[in-house]
């Protein structure tokens, strides 16, 4: 036990009580410090962003006069693309869109597609998407609090945020055999069953990633620089959060209980006992809480799932979007039909347009599905939340400290693989 | 069918099931505006003349037991070649297995319909209810030769950066729209991508950057030269 260092003399004495107003330099500011007015480019490719995004400030001194966001870095085509596959083959696609929490894009858009051929998955199948889209989620607001807590400086909690997020990502490599690009709902069914013992598996991943969240929560609520920096700041009113269209955590930080797994009933959703935390404040910090506390819902939700899920088929019995088995390929002609009429032309699809959305990490993801009766769909439109959070950030800025852009930006999450498509 | 019977049996009506409470009072409010509704796969949808759009899309918001305040989406679809979105009757006798199959199977299979009198584009609009917790979807038909429909981002602030996208992939234009400028594309983009007689694999040409700060532009012929005088001079 090495020696006590000894204590500085000035450690122990109190720091002078000074007022905030002068430390902050409030009040009445000289007109002569104002500066000349700035164009400032932020972006594409900030150190202090997560996402390529260029957002032009014009800047008074430090103070943002105008603002203007412009997306657009990552656009590839998703929809041009979708509509030159079959349906099966843009699974995989989806997994680019929000590269965070891919299980949640994959089942909305086999989910459309279910609602398109009138497909009711069986009942084990609905528990296991929800227990990869709840991992999913989970995984996305870790990423999302521990790397904007590492746009403030505070490198401590990402580290445990992204080791908790690896535990996640255990688990759904354990799911479907991939960590992010993970292809694993396929139309009427998902890529696997759960693998044996995944039950005490997942107790025991999880319980070591929600220590390491609440060691984060511990980090980072009550430090006060990152309140300082959170507290009061990116402010949008409930009423132009839904004038500007943003759902999801944005949203309910505000205030709004707005939570589609609540509202709208899917999957096994209704059946599972949470809680839909809700902000008052509509600023960053609440951004953050909601998102903090949405991590311990998921988990909730995850231990109910693998209390209560029922033994059974994993993929529905439906000719039209079931591949044969393989033993069955081999060794039958009408099975080797099917399979190389499903591969080669898609299967067959009514005509008609159906919108399916459900609650994604940063809100409502819809796809918008066109089909004229082929294997290909006609049109394939994503309505992403990350766009919809975005618009109104511009709007959030004006009249805000240069300072404010970085925490604002990382709250409002943009995953430019969803935002650009 | 039977062997004998000279006709295929008549196909199936469409049984037309009664319009749900969103949709009664959707018609009791707009009339006359709307011009069709339907419920296909359990989602509501009216179509409007586009002339109505932004009248529509008032009434819609202010009503109080409509109260559509969330617009989630602003598209659009381009019907190229089959204006009537589907609607024709894609279903034929097929003699061999005895019943009524839905045509075309296959891609393969397609004949290019001869193009009807409907108008080529359809914006479409999906709104949602934070009170009421309900949803619609609006169709509006938008004519090739000329795309334009005014705009609902006085209504919907979301729309001002969906009716960008939307005339930045499918070329449709706004008017009275602020802001319209292309928000994916780049400026000197040539065309509108998401149309159909948009071939997938055409290429354009990345434009060099020349606004401030940009490098001197390369002027390939003077490297050329360079290069020429240098090996002259080694050789020398």
């Amino acid at each position: 036990m090495p020696e006590p260092l000894p204590k500085s003399p000035t450690a122990a004495a109190e720091p002078p009580a000074r007022r905030r107003e002068e430390l902050t330099l409030g009040g009445d500011i000289d007109p002569a410090l104002h500066a000349p007015p700035m164009r400032l480019q932020f972006g594409p490719s900030h150190p202090a962003t997560h996402g390529t995004v260029r957002i032009t400030l014009d800047l008074d001194g430090e103070q943002i006069v105008a603002a203007d966001v412009q997306v657009g870095y990552l656009h590839r085509g998703f929809e041009k693309e979708c509509e030159s596959g079959y349906y099966y083959q843009n699974i995989p696609y989806t997994d680019r869109l929000n590269y965070s929490s891919p299980i949640l894009c994959n089942t909305a858009y086999c989910m459309a597609v279910e609602k398109l051929l009138g497909i009711k998955t069986p009942e084990r199948c609905d528990y296991i998407r929800v227990i990869g889209c709840e991992l999913s989620r989970m995984a996305d607001h870790m990423l999302c609090v521990g790397s904007s807590a590492m746009e403030l400086a505070a490198f401590t909690p990402f580290l445990y945020l992204l080791e908790a997020r690896e535990l996640v990502l255990d688990q759904i490599d354990a799911l479907c055999g991939a960590r992010v690009t993970t292809n694993a709902i396929r139309i009427g069914g998902v890529i696997a069953d759960l693998p044996e013992g995944f039950r005490d598996f997942s107790r025991v991943k999880l319980d070591r990633a929600i220590q390491l969240v609440d060691d984060a929560h511990k980090i980072l609520t009550d430090n006060i620089v990152f309140r300082r920096r959170m507290e009061g700041t990116g402010y949008i009113s409930p009423q132009d959060l839904i004038a500007y269209g943003v759902t999801g955590p944005m949203l309910r930080a505000g205030g709004v209980a707005l939570d589609l797994r609540r509202t709208q009933s899917y999957l096994v959703y209704p059946e599972l006992d949470f809680d839909v935390p809700v902000g008052e404040h509509s600023d960053n910090f609440d951004r953050y809480l909601v998102r903090m506390e949405e991590v311990r819902q998921s988990r909730r939700m995850i231990a109910q799932c693998l209390e209560r899920i029922p033994a059974g088929p994993v993929n529905v019995d439906d000719p039209r979007v079931r591949w044969p088995g393989k033993n069955q390929v081999f060794g039958r002609m009408e099975e080797l039909i099917d399979q190389f009429k499903l591969v080669t032309e898609g299967g067959v699809f009514p005509p008609g347009e159906v919108y399916f959305a459900l609650e994604a990490t940063n809100g409502e993801l819809g796809f918008y599905l066109v089909s004229d009766g082929t294997g290909k769909p006609y049109k394939c439109r994503v309505r992403s939340p990350s766009f919809s959070n975005m618009s109104p950030l511009g709007h959030a800025l004006i009249g805000r400290q240069l300072a404010d852009v970085v925490p604002t930006f990382g709250m409002t999450n943009m995953i430019g693989g969803e935002c650009d498509r | 069918m039977p062997e004998n019977s000279p006709t295929p049996p008549a196909a199936p009506a469409a049984e037309q099931p009664a319009p749900s409470a969103l949709m009664a009072a959707v018609l009791a409010r707009l009339g006359a505006l709307v011009i069709e509704h339907h419920a296909d796969y359990g989602d509501d949808r009216i179509h409007v003349a586009r002339e109505n759009i932004v009248e529509v899309c008032r009434a819609l918001r202010d009503t109080p037991e409509l109260a559509f305040d969330l617009c989630l989406d602003v598209t659009a679809v381009d019907y190229f070649g089959n204006p009537d979105g589907f609607r024709t009757p894609t279903r034929i006798w097929d003699e061999n297995r005895g019943e009524w199959r839905i045509r075309p199977q296959s891609r393969h299979q397609i004949v290019p319909p001869p193009r009807g009198s409907e108008p080529r584009f359809a914006v479409v609009y999906h709104l949602f209810s934070t009170r009421h917790l309900h949803r619609l979807r609006i169709k509006t038909r938008v004519p090739e030769d000329d795309p334009v429909i005014a705009t609902v981002s006085d209504v919907w602030p979301a729309a001002n950066w969906l009716e960008r996208e939307t005339w930045d992939l499918y070329g449709i234009r706004f008017s009275g729209h602020r802001d319209l400028r292309r928000i994916y594309l780049y400026d000197e983009f040539v065309g509108h991508p998401l149309r159909k007689d948009y071939a997938k694999q055409h290429e354009q040409p990345i434009e060099e950057f020349t606004g401030p700060g940009a490098k001197e532009p390369r002027r390939p012929e003077i490297e050329h030269a360079g290069a020429i005088a240098k090996i002259a001079d080694r050789s020398r």
